[in-house]
């Protein structure tokens, strides 16, 4: 109890003291290393964001996570990295892709890809940039994250995340599970609802077209999923 | 490693996704920002998370499981909004949420204009 209280304060005292020996103009490998992997995915980040041809967003969205899961490694989250390489890289961009293709974007630059009020964004966006590095900096300019190897290993390997999910966070986790087959459930009904419903429309009407009525029942259903 | 460059990282790709949510009119696009805005915040989790776990002896290394818990709700979050997506321009032949006005409010009470038979056929990006 009292060593343990001993180290605690002995572990915080060593941060102190080093925030107070590590300064900005001093950056360590790994800071070196932390920023032009942040300067990449930054600035794949803002192309994805900027570029009016839509694959090309989404390839440049495989670049930004990519790049995020570098920074997890850096962070000596590794678990957390390759879950991102896993689900971000591995799914979701195909799924997007898949959506881009499913919905017919177009191959080539598409010039209405920005909407109107692209300067109003900006100046939100610049501002809520400003505001958010400005606090952050004066909250943590002094704090220093200890990287280096301690009795429990790394922070974010394998077994130190396996280990807390399943003993501090098996119900959330559980629950997740139902969640992810909410998800899945809501997808099929999403997709097949319109299915059923188009069919009964085409058949007793001339195949092609559509009547009004189930195309605004489709709407509605639509409606309804998007405002929950 | 100084907390401020994750943290700096963080706010800069938040507020990239911000610029693409507001500014983007492909539904899909909106997405994407999204998910930009989604990995913004896995950053600041796992960064405090790698911080608290050194500073304190016990920890129950909430950030890295609120991190794992972000991505699978992402990942959920994606499959049911690319449903929508595709329910939508299965319905009005497009994917521009410009144009997906029917519930805005307008000025006077009068009914919302009911979109145009040619407006469902152009399929835009």
């Amino acid at each position: 109890m009292t060593l343990a209280a001993a180290t605690v304060t002995a572990a915080h005292a060593t941060t102190t003291t080093a925030a107070e020996t590590h300064g900005f103009l001093s950056p360590t490998g790994v800071e070196i290393a932390f920023l032009l992997v942040g300067l990449v995915t930054f600035g794949a980040a803002i192309v994805t964001v900027t570029t009016k041809q839509l694959v090309h967003a989404a390839l440049w969205l495989v670049v930004t996570l990519g790049g995020l899961a570098v920074e997890y490694l850096l962070l000596t989250a590794e678990f957390i990295a390759w879950v991102q390489v896993l689900i971000y890289v591995g799914s979701v961009v195909v799924l997007l892709l898949f959506g881009l293709m499913l919905t017919r974007a177009p191959i080539g630059r598409s010039p209405d890809a920005d909407s109107g009020n692209r300067w109003a964004a900006l100046t939100v966006a610049v501002a809520a940039a400003a505001a958010l590095v400005w606090v952050v900096v004066d909250a943590f300019r002094t704090t220093w994250i200890d990287l280096g190897d301690t009795a429990g290993g790394a922070a974010g390997s394998t077994a130190v995340t396996g280990a807390s999910l399943f003993q501090s966070w098996v119900l959330p986790f559980e629950a997740l599970s139902v969640l992810l087959l909410a998800a899945l459930v809501g997808a099929i009904v999403l997709s097949r609802k319109t299915k059923t419903t188009a069919a009964a429309a085409t058949t007793p009407s001339v195949p092609g077209t559509r009547s009004d009525k189930a195309d605004q029942a489709d709407a509605d259903q639509a409606d309804k999923e998007g405002a929950r | 490693m100084h907390l401020a460059y994750p943290a700096v990282l963080s706010a800069l790709l938040f507020s990239t996704g911000l610029y693409g949510v507001l500014a983007r009119r492909n539904a899909i696009l909106v997405l994407m920002s999204v998910e930009l805005m989604l990995n913004a915040v896995n950053l600041n989790l796992v960064a405090f998370d790698v911080w608290l776990s050194k500073t304190a002896q016990d920890t129950l290394h909430s950030g890295q499981a609120l991190t794992l818990f972000t991505i699978a709700i992402a990942a959920a979050e994606i499959g049911i909004g690319l449903a929508i997506v595709l329910a939508v321009y299965r319905n009005r032949g497009t994917s521009d949420i410009d144009k997906l006005r029917d519930t805005a409010e307008t000025d006077d009470d009068s009914e919302p204009a009911q979109p145009e038979p040619a407006e469902k056929a152009e399929a835009t990006a």
